[in-house]
C-alpha cells in the first residue's frame, strides 16, 4: 500500500517550498516532489528577491539566507540606438536593515530554502516527474510518477509545476497558453571583481543596483532589459512576448546579444565573463489569464496559476505569497478535515484579497495594450529621448523653435488627437 | 540470508571539473559532488544479490561531513543502510590510510553482523589508483578478486562465489571463498530508476557517523601522519611531437636510423 501524506507539493520553487515550509511547521506530514537535480536547479528569475513577503514566511531570513546584495538604487532606463533617459531611486534606507529586496541567485536560495523545509519536517525528493495526478470521483487524491512504484497518495496536491503548468492544463484548468500570454526570457551571468561592480555602478561595497531598461533593448519587441549586479556577478537579460518574438522572427540569443552591445550597456559590462546562460519562459497573462486555482483535493500556485506582475517585474514575491495562504487554507481545511473544493476556496478568497491579485487586476490591460500599439515602445520610447536631446544640445536654435521641431517630429504625420489618446490609453492601463 | 557490504566513495563529477592553472590540481568546488560512478554499480549488484538471497546490504565511505549525500544516494538504490566515517584526523589521508580507516570501520560493522561480501568500484575517477580495495582486503586478510565484469554464482551455503575477472582479451572464471572482497567494472550490470518508495526513505535517511574514537583505531594511521605518499609536483603531460617516418629500403632506413640514434646520443652527452 503507498504511502499517504497529508499533502504532495509538486515542484521545489518558491511557491512550492513557501507551502510546504509552512505546512511543515504546523506539523502536516508533506512532500515536495521536484523534477530538477535539486531544488533550483531549473528555477531562473532576473534575480531580484523581495524582503517583505519572504519574511512572512521566514521571519528574518535575510541573516542565514545566501543572498547576493541589497539593492540600494533602481533605475529605470529608456533607451533608443545612442542614448538613454535615465530615473530612478536610491535610498540608504535600503541600505539598512530589513532591506527592501536582494538580487540573489535561485540555484542557491531555493537550495537553502529546501533545507529549511527538510528541518522543518518536510520530505523532498529530486529528479522525479509528476506525470498526472490521480483522480477518483472527481477529486484529486494523490500523484502519479515516472518512477517505478510511482504513486503516491495525499488528502491534497499543490500545484507548483511552474509557467507549463502541464498538471493543471491535465486537470482542464486552462488551455494551453497562447504566445501573448506567455514572454520568453533569456539571461547571462558575467563574472567581474566585486570593486569592478561597485565602482561601475557607485556602490557602497556589498550593496546593488539594478537597472530596467524600456525601449532598444528589447529591438523594439514589447519586453523589458534588465541588468542586475550580484557579489561577482552582473546579470544582464531581456524578455519578451512570445507573440513577438515569433512575429517579428527575433532569435532570443540576438536580443541578448543586441543589448550587450549597445553603446549604454558596454561599458557597465565590459570584461565580464559569461559563465552561465539561461532562458526561460515567464507567464504574462497577467489577469486574465489566471487559470482556475482550486479544485476538490488540489490548489494551484506560483507560475502555475500565472502569478507575475510583469509591468513590476515580480514573480517571485507573488508566488511565494500564493504558496503561503494556499497552505494557510490547507491547513483550515485539515482541521476541518474537508478538503473539498468549498473548503479550499478559502485560498482563493484570500488570494483575492492579497495584493497578488489587487495589482494583476490593476494591470490587467496593459501588456494587451503596448502589444497591439507597437507605437508606445517603437515611438514615443525615441522620441523622448530625442526630446531631451533636443532641448539639452546647444546649437543656436530658439528653445521655442526647438519645441515646434520636437512636437513635429513626435507626431510625424499623426495628429495631436491620436497623441492624446494614446497618452490618456496609457495612463487608464497603469492608473 | 546475505550481509553484503559496499564501499563507495564521494567524488567531484570529473565530467565538468575545472583544474585549477596555479596548482594542477582539481578545483573540486567547480563541480558538483557525486557517487563515483563504478561504486553505484557495486551497489546495484550488492541491490541483486540481496534481492535473490535475502539479507541486507550496507554501504561504508569515508569523507567529510556532505559525504552523507552519497549514503542516501545508495539508500535510493536500494541499499538497506549506511555509514560515514567522518572525522578532522581522517583528512589527508593517502590510499594506504584510506584503507586502513576503512578497514577499521569495517571490522566495526562486521563485529555486529558478519559480513559475507565486501564489494568496491574498481577505481574512483578522481585519483584512478584503484589501490583501496586491495589495500582493504589485504589488512582484512580477505581475498581479493578485482575487474570483476560479472558475479557468476552465488552460494551462500557452501560459502563460494564464482566470478568472471576482466583480462585484456579474455576473462577468467575464480572460485573464492566467502567472504572476500570483489572489485567492480561498470558492465557488470545496468543502473536502475531508483523506485518511489526508496528515493522517500533515502530523503528521511541520515546514516550513522563514526569518527576516530569509535574506531579504536592508531592515530598514526591515518590523516597525515599515517600517509607516506607525498605529491612532489602535478603537471598536465606535454603534448608529444610528430613522430618521424624513415623511407627507403631496409638498409637505408638502418642506417639512417642509426644516423639520428648516435646524433641524439652525442647530443645528450
Amino acid at each position: 500500500m503507498p504511502e499517504k501524506f497529508d499533502v504532495i507539493v509538486v515542484g521545489a520553487g518558491v511557491a512550492g517550498l513557501a507551502a510546504a515550509y509552512k505546512l511543515a511547521k504546523e506539523g502536516l506530514s508533506v512532500i515536495v516532489i521536484e523534477r530538477g537535480d535539486y531544488p533550483g536547479a531549473k528555477n531562473v528569475m532576473g534575480g531580484v528577491l523581495y524582503r517583505a513577503m519572504m519574511e512572512e514566511i521566514i521571519p528574518e531570513f535575510w541573516k542565514e539566507a545566501p543572498l547576493q546584495r541589497p539593492v540600494v538604487e533602481q533605475r529605470f532606463w529608456l533607451m533608443d540606438e545612442e542614448s538613454v533617459v535615465t530615473t530612478g531611486y536610491k535610498g540608504q534606507q535600503w541600505a539598512r536593515e530589513p532591506y527592501n529586496c536582494f538580487t540573489v541567485f535561485r540555484g542557491q536560495f531555493d537550495q537553502w530554502f529546501a533545507r529549511k523545509c527538510t528541518e522543518a519536517g518536510a520530505v523532498i525528493i529530486n529528479e522525479t516527474v509528476v506525470e498526472s495526478c490521480i483522480v477518483e470521483n472527481e477529486r484529486v487524491v494523490g500523484v502519479r510518477t515516472n518512477r517505478p512504484d510511482g504513486d503516491l497518495y495525499a488528502n491534497v496536491v499543490v500545484l507548483a509545476d511552474g509557467v507549463n503548468s502541464l498538471l493543471s492544463k491535465q486537470l482542464g484548468f486552462h488551455d494551453e497558453w497562447k504566445p501573448q500570454q506567455v514572454a520568453l526570457a533569456v539571461m547571462e551571468e558575467l563574472k567581474l571583481p566585486s570593486e569592478v561592480i561597485e565602482e561601475r555602478f557607485n556602490l557602497e561595497p556589498g550593496m546593488g543596483a539594478t537597472i530596467e531598461i524600456f525601449g532598444s533593448g528589447t529591438l523594439g519587441l514589447v519586453g523589458t532589459a534588465f541588468i542586475y549586479t550580484n557579489k561577482e556577478h552582473i546579470s544582464i537579460g531581456v524578455g519578451a512576448l512570445l507573440s513577438q518574438i515569433r512575429q517579428m522572427k527575433v532569435r532570443p540569443y540576438d536580443l541578448l546579444e543586441n543589448l550587450k552591445n549597445h553603446p549604454m550597456v558596454r561599458p557597465l559590462i565590459r570584461q565580464g565573463e559569461p559563465v552561465e546562460y539561461y532562458a526561460h519562459l515567464i507567464p504574462e497573462g497577467g489577469y486574465n489569464a489566471i487559470p482556475r486555482l482550486v479544485g476538490n483535493g488540489v490548489v494551484v500556485v506560483g507560475d502555475a496559476a500565472q502569478l507575475v506582475n510583469g509591468i513590476h517585474r515580480e514573480g517571485s514575491n507573488l508566488a511565494m505569497t500564493s504558496g503561503r495562504l494556499a497552505a494557510e487554507a490547507i491547513i483550515r481545511a485539515h482541521r476541518m478535515g474537508e478538503f473539498n473544493e468549498r473548503s479550499l476556496s478559502h485560498y482563493e478568497e484570500q488570494l483575492r484579497n492579497s495584493f497578488v491579485i489587487e495589482d494583476l487586476k490593476k494591470y490587467k490591460n496593459t501588456s494587451h495594450l503596448f502589444e497591439v500599439n507597437p507605437q508606445y515602445f517603437n515611438k514615443y520610447i525615441p522620441a523622448t529621448n530625442m526630446a531631451l536631446h533636443e532641448m539639452l544640445t546647444v546649437d543656436g536654435v530658439s528653445k521655442k523653435d526647438k519645441q515646434k521641431l520636437i512636437l513635429q517630429r513626435l507626431l510625424n504625420g499623426s495628429s495631436l488627437y491620436s497623441l492624446g489618446k494614446d497618452l490618456y490609453q496609457a495612463w487608464r492601463a497603469v492608473k | 540470508m546475505v550481509h553484503i557490504l559496499v564501499c563507495v566513495k564521494q567524488v567531484p563529477d570529473t565530467t565538468e571539473v575545472r583544474i585549477d592553472p596555479a596548482t594542477n590540481t582539481l578545483d573540486r568546488s567547480s563541480a558538483p559532488a557525486i557517487i563515483n560512478p563504478y561504486d553505484s554499480h557495486a551497489v546495484e549488484e550488492a541491490v541483486r544479490i540481496k534481492e535473490q538471497f535475502g539479507g541486507k546490504v550496507t554501504v561504508i565511505s569515508m569523507g567529510p561531513p556532505n559525504a552523507a549525500e552519497v549514503i542516501k544516494r545508495c539508500i535510493t538504490m536500494g541499499a538497506d543502510e549506511g555509514y560515514l566515517l567522518s572525522d578532522r584526523m581522517f583528512a589527508g589521508s593517502d590510499t594506504l590510510a584510506t584503507s586502513y580507516i576503512l578497514a577499521k570501520g569495517i571490522e566495526i560493522i562486521s563485529r555486529r553482523e558478519p559480513i559475507d561480501l565486501i564489494l568496491c568500484g574498481k577505481q574512483a575517477i578522481d585519483g584512478d589508483t584503484a589501490q583501496v580495495g586491495p589495500g582493504i582486503a589485504r589488512r582484512l586478510g580477505l581475498p581479493q578478486l578485482t575487474y570483476v565484469n560479472k558475479v557468476a554464482e552465488v552460494e551462500p551455503d557452501k560459502g563460494e562465489i564464482k566470478v568472471h575477472r576482466k583480462l585484456d582479451d579474455a576473462y577468467e572464471v575464480v572460485i573464492a571463498k566467502l567472504p572476500c572482497l570483489i572489485t567492480v567494472e561498470k558492465e557488470i550490470n545496468e543502473l536502475r530508476y531508483a523506485s518511489l518508495p526508496d528515493m522517500i526513505r533515502a530523503a528521511r535517511y541520515q546514516p550513522g557517523v563514526l569518527g576516530a574514537a569509535d574506531l579504536e583505531a592508531d592515530a598514526a594511521m591515518m590523516g597525515l601522519k599515517g600517509s607516506p605518499t607525498s605529491v612532489t609536483r602535478i603537471f598536465a603531460p606535454t603534448q608529444r611531437g610528430q613522430g618521424e617516418v624513415l623511407k627507403g629500403d631496409v638498409s637505408q632506413v638502418v642506417s639512417q636510423l642509426i644516423d639520428k640514434l648516435s646524433t641524439k646520443i652525442s647530443q645528450n652527452n
